[in-house]
């Protein structure tokens, strides 16, 4: 056992801190996007903001050389994931859904035309995809998912609605799950296929988030002809592709990160606000409270290395992946509701305000955490994940 | 960074759930639950025989030269089968000080025999008081003819009752600093003078009142400098933290693994309760605090074994770990139903061990202390 | 709305209070090593007679076994309202107040009994003469009561009953089983049960005895070996007996010793009040007041619970999914108030009551383990959390 990382490893995330100190933009800083609250002007930023890493090649780094990744060491991508996360990057959520989901799906199932054409312009940040998986009535039981693509000459011709498409208005490519075979077992005829949002007969309507923010669409497709060569890989057997895809190297290293941050910025707040002449962090019950948070935001950061450090053995994570999210998720929602206690009425204040604190990241940490757990196949999903594949419990 | 195992340690951790498995059933366990000794010599001899004890000593002292990781993972096969007796209290509390803190002479006196299971040793720390400050330390030992006369009572001190010899953590001096003027002596249990009673305890784990009524210790049983055993004690109280949390996992491992063995086996309602969403989530939740608890464990362990300061991982580690043993032995519980609360079913042994290795060396809270302190708070 | 008692209400809990004091052992509630909500300590009571004999009988007189039963079946006639502040106050100094006969049992006579049956056994419960215990769980039917297995087959005015019980909390201090029985093996499980009181003395009914981790004997294994039971024995219809025990459960979780919780509470405080850690009382430590302020406020909570079902049944409403909250939110209370005491106690929680440096006659000790099996017995927490949500939020079965 050994809990430390290499020299090389420590220089390379001093290079990256430093980078990304110099260059994330002032205006960036200032708008503070958090979780699902990109505008459209921060959308722009991140961006711009992620051609500059793609040049470094810190997009996509696990991918191969020839399709513009760098062959990055686990551990360094870990390294990398953490940076960019502490350090608040600009970029936008589907960044992480483009890079980690759709380009491993096209890298293991797609065409060697289809890995040209998306791999390599997806680690150079010029494209983003949104995925069209939910539907009003397929959330947690996905598999009941019913828009329909049916194959019309060199033609797919899709019809159907799904919802929840986060930031599909401004994403370029849909990664979309769809109905191909009605009459086969519902695991059994469902394909994958890439839909370019700008297709004629896509109407995307915004649904407004907690946090007052246009994140989620509804996006309607009414005839819409895509080429045939969209389809990626087998027809019919997207549902097994769509599940290793979940499984893929999906860290909840970012958000263990971000969380520390936050953690970091409480003390500090504690150890400079005074209540009556005495100093926050004195009294006893927010000692425990915070400590309790560090405690549990290193189990998360433990929990998200080992992630890493089995794929760099070359072993395949699946349960564990599951309780890494639903732990850091969890951890998130508490560390919000203390940091709530811990700033009081100060922490209900929204932006605007001259006497809001922390830039009023708690209170809307309170609101954006909770799609954490939802998203991406909720807690208790993930928990009848880790019950039946990690411990072997039957289904029925 | 690498979080697994060596071949070494995998074949240390293998062998051990296998010898225990076979040498110490819980009709054993039981058994020494209920005596006054509290541990089997046959035991005591064949663990003694496989290196247990002198594991983590240096070869010239009769040890195998091994560290503390591997030692935290012989803990944790420990806390897996559950092995009553003064392993614990011999090896972690005396031996490893004694290795750090004790003298040349000490050292060759005391740590061969402790590797050969020829010597139990005990520390007495606590005193009325419970608790794991310097504050709490009254027991005087006041210095006469170049020798010591000990006087206070100990409590909570964990296998006296057997113990040849007892650390002892006494106070030669009276400053403003609680932490300054303490010592630690190493003595003969069968001093004239020296009193130890057996507590009954919820995990019966053999935790004595031992009351030092003018015990006379030669200058040479103090191990360390005089006045200047606090460093000790702390150093001691960390390395202990993180030994009884290795034990913890181990034992919160075996709780999830009966509990989720008989959820697939206990069929109600015509399918195996184990398939309810209910008792998967209860299950789901115990491995994700068994696997987050084996991890903040492992990482202090191995700081406390590469010699790097460990006094937050450690903190972090013991107020994660009691609380997450807690949740898993109680969950474990609810699924076992009312057999569960039978003196015949095993469960109820984790159930005691997790609360009894919860407030040992301070619980949630007074580390939830250190690791507030440790952040500059 | 109004919170307060009124006038009667206040007599009677005066009536009461003065009771206790001038019947109750002096050193009763202290010795009394019970835990609240707890099982494992129960055969306790019986063990102390004849103490509690007499205690029993000067409750029978005054018609406080079945307080608000009829005075035709030897009840006192009074409200649920009273009979609650009857048994908040009783359970308060952990006195004995009845038991499965007359909490349980007549109850569930009155309901379902026939007229002849209510003669029989009403005005023997309410004198305190026959204690009853209840014969419902089997190795293999737990939580999913109506797969029981023992069979009742009937032989002319008998019934011959053949099978095993377990959990039988006091059965060798009780002299008849509330049992339930198969009595039609080929109807849908729910369809073929009868309830059925059966004498503990009849021939052929074996009692084994099962050590609680608590470490007493509370719990019984039972056998029944071709046991003769008369018919009119036999509750209500036939068959229905699945219906009636529904309604006896809701009883049962509605038998919440309230009042034992407070004082278990204030012993606690106490300790708090009274030990000093390097000079400083642990009450006055932030995070100690803390944690019991929540326990108080969660007691708080667990007496509007449990006024609101006396309140209910004053009014002629059944209290079910009430039960359930009532039960399952006192029994998790309970394994909170254990937890409490001991992070409060620290070391001296875990010492057993012999120990001259144990306080609170180590009855936290005790109460860690206990509390288990307040979680499971009536229905386990699962059980009551499935009874909330479908019959009280109406969410589907499937």
């Amino acid at each position: 056992m050994d809990f430390k990382f290499t020299e090389d490893e420590e220089a390379f995330r001093r290079k990256v801190h430093q980078w990304l100190k110099h260059e994330i933009p002032q205006r960036w800083t200032e708008l503070d996007p958090g979780i699902w609250e990109e505008t459209e002007e921060s959308w722009a930023l991140a961006r711009e903001f992620q051609r500059k890493l793609g040049q470094k090649g810190w997009i996509a780094p696990a991918y191969p050389k020839e399709y513009g990744g760098l062959e990055l060491s686990h551990m360094k991508r870990l390294i990398l994931s953490e940076e960019l996360a502490y350090n608040r990057t600009p970029m936008s959520i589907e960044e992480e859904i483009t890079v980690n989901w759709v380009g491993p799906s096209i890298m293991l199932f797609g065409t060697e035309k289809q890995k040209k054409e998306y791999l390599t312009r997806i680690a150079r940040g010029d494209v983003i995809f949104c995925l069209g998986y939910s539907e009003p009535n397929a959330g947690s039981d996905l598999a009941s998912l019913q828009t329909r693509a049916v194959e019309v000459g060199d033609e797919y011709v899709i019809n159907g609605q799904k919802t929840w498409c986060s930031y599909g208005h401004l994403a370029d490519y849909c990664w979309l799950a769809a109905r191909t075979d009605p009459d086969a077992p519902r695991h059994e005829g469902i394909s994958i296929f890439i839909v370019d949002m700008k297709t004629p007969g896509i109407t995307v309507r915004p649904l407004i988030n907690i946090l007052n923010r246009h994140s989620f669409n509804e996006v309607f497709f009414d005839d819409v002809h895509i080429p045939r060569e969209n389809l990626v890989g087998q027809k019919n057997k997207g549902w097994y592709q769509l599940v290793i895809a979940l499984d893929l190297e999906r860290s909840s290293i970012g958000y263990a990160a971000g969380n520390q941050r936050i953690i970091e910025e409480l003390i500090k707040y504690v150890k400079e606000t005074t209540r009556n002449g005495e100093p926050l962090a004195n009294d006893c019950l927010t000692r425990n409270e915070l400590a309790q948070l560090v405690v549990e935001n290193e189990v998360a950061r433990m929990m998200a290395y080992r992630i890493a450090w089995m794929f760099s053995k070359g072993l395949h994570p699946s349960y564990e992946s599951s309780m890494s999210m639903v732990f850091v998720s969890e951890v998130m929602r508490r560390t919000a509701n203390a940091g709530m206690r811990i700033l009081g009425h100060y922490g209900e204040l929204d932006r605007d305000s001259k006497w809001s604190v922390m830039n009023s990241r708690i209170m809307r940490m309170c609101l954006s955490s909770l799609s954490i757990g939802v998203g991406g196949g909720s807690n208790e999903i993930q928990r009848n994940i880790i019950a039946i594949r990690g411990l072997g419990l039957p289904r029925r | 960074m690498d979080l697994g195992l060596s071949e070494e340690q995998e074949m240390l951790k293998k062998s051990a759930r296998d010898f225990l498995q076979r040498e110490c059933p819980k009709k054993l366990v039981r058994q020494l639950d209920e005596s006054d000794e509290g541990y089997s010599s046959e035991l005591w001899r064949k663990m003694a025989e496989l290196g247990w004890m002198g594991l983590a000593f240096p070869e010239e002292y009769g040890g195998s030269g091994r560290n503390f990781l591997d030692l935290a993972i012989l803990l944790e096969e420990m806390g897996y089968n559950i092995v009553p007796g003064p392993f614990f209290s011999t090896v972690v509390l005396g031996g490893l000080t004694i290795l750090t803190a004790g003298n040349e002479e000490q050292k060759m006196r005391f740590l061969p025999k402790i590797a050969r299971g020829e010597m139990i040793l005990s520390l007495a720390l606590t005193e009325p008081t419970a608790s794991y400050d310097a504050a709490s330390v009254n027991t005087k030992a006041i210095a006469r003819n170049g020798e010591y006369v000990i006087k206070g009572t100990k409590l909570f001190v964990l296998n006296a009752n057997v113990a040849d010899y007892i650390l002892c953590v006494a106070r030669t001096r009276k400053t403003k600093d609680p932490e300054d003027g303490i010592t630690v002596f190493l003595v003969d249990a069968r001093s004239p003078g020296l009193k130890c009673t057996l507590l009954k305890t919820l995990a019966r784990d053999k935790q004595c009142e031992v009351v030092f009524d003018d015990v006379t210790v030669l200058e040479k049983s103090i191990v360390g400098k005089r006045d200047e055993g606090w460093p000790i004690v702390k150093a001691i109280l960390q390395k202990a933290a993180v030994a009884k949390c290795a034990e913890m996992v181990g034992g919160a491992q075996a709780a999830l693994d009966r509990a989720v063995n008989y959820a697939k086996e206990r069929v109600q309602f015509g399918r195996p309760i184990g398939s309810f969403q209910a008792i998967q989530h209860y299950c789901a939740n115990m491995a994700m605090d068994v696997g987050g608890s084996r991890f903040v464990t492992y990482k202090a362990a191995w700081r406390v074994s590469e010699d790097l300061p460990a006094a937050l991982d450690a903190a972090i580690a013991k107020a994660w770990v009691s609380e997450a043993y807690g949740r898993v032995a109680l969950s474990a519980h609810q699924i076992f139903g009312a057999i569960g609360f039978t003196m015949d079913h095993d469960i109820h042994l984790y159930y005691r061990q997790a609360k009894a290795a919860e407030i040992i060396f301070g619980g949630a809270d007074f580390h939830r202390a250190i690791v507030a302190r440790e952040l500059g708070l | 709305m109004d919170f307060t008692f009124n006038e009667q209400e206040e007599a009677f809990r005066k009536e009461v209070e003065d009771f206790i004091n001038n019947e109750l052992p002096a050193d009763w509630v202290e010795k009394n090593t019970y835990w609240p909500a707890g099982y494992g300590t129960l055969a306790q009571f019986e063990e102390l007679s004849p103490q509690v004999e007499q205690f029993t009988r000067r409750l029978a007189e005054k018609g406080w076994l079945a307080i608000s039963w009829p005075k035709e079946y030897g009840g006192a006639g009074l409200s649920h309202t009273e009979q609650a502040i009857f048994h908040e106050r009783m359970s308060y100094y952990r006195a004995p107040a009845g038991e499965v006969a007359t909490l349980i049992g007549g109850p569930t006579v009155m309901l379902f009994g026939s007229e002849e049956m209510k003669k029989e056994w009403l005005p023997k419960i309410a004198r305190g003469e026959i204690r009853f215990w209840l014969a419902y769980s089997e190795p293999n039917a737990g939580s999913d009561l109506s797969s029981i297995q023992t069979r009742a087959i009937e032989d002319g005015d008998d019934l011959i009953i053949n099978g095993q019980k377990i959990w039988g909390t006091a059965a060798h201090v009780s002299h008849y089983a509330w049992m339930a029985v198969r009595t039609d093996p080929m109807a849908p499980p729910h369809k073929g049960i009868s309830l059925v009181i059966v004498d503990n003395t009849s021939p052929g009914v074996t009692i084994r005895p099962l050590m609680n981790i608590c470490g007493f004997h509370s719990f019984n294994e039972v056998f029944f070996d071709n046991v003769r039971v008369p018919k009119r024995n036999v509750i209500g219809e036939m068959n229905k007996g699945w219906y009636y025990l529904m309604v006896a459960l809701d009883f049962e979780r509605l038998v919440i010793p309230i009042g034992s919780f407070r004082r278990t509470f204030e012993e606690i405080v106490q300790y708090a009040r009274e030990t000093k850690h390097n000079g400083q009382v642990l009450s006055r430590q932030l995070l100690i007041r803390n944690k019991l302020v929540n326990i108080a406020i969660q007691i708080e909570i667990a007496y509007m619970f449990f006024w609101r079902t006396a309140w209910m049944l004053d009014r002629g409403l059944v209290p079910n999914i009430e039960a359930s909250l009532l039960k399952l939110f006192t029994t998790e209370l309970s394994q909170k108030l254990a937890n409490t005491g001991m992070q409060v106690m620290g070391h001296y929680g875990q010492l057993e009551s012999t120990s001259k440096w144990s306080s609170l006659q180590g009855r936290v000790c005790l109460g860690y383990l206990d509390c288990i099996s307040a979680l499971v017995g009536a229905g386990t927490s699962e059980i009551q959390r499935n009874i909330i949500a479908m019959r009280g939020l109406g969410l589907p079965p499937k």
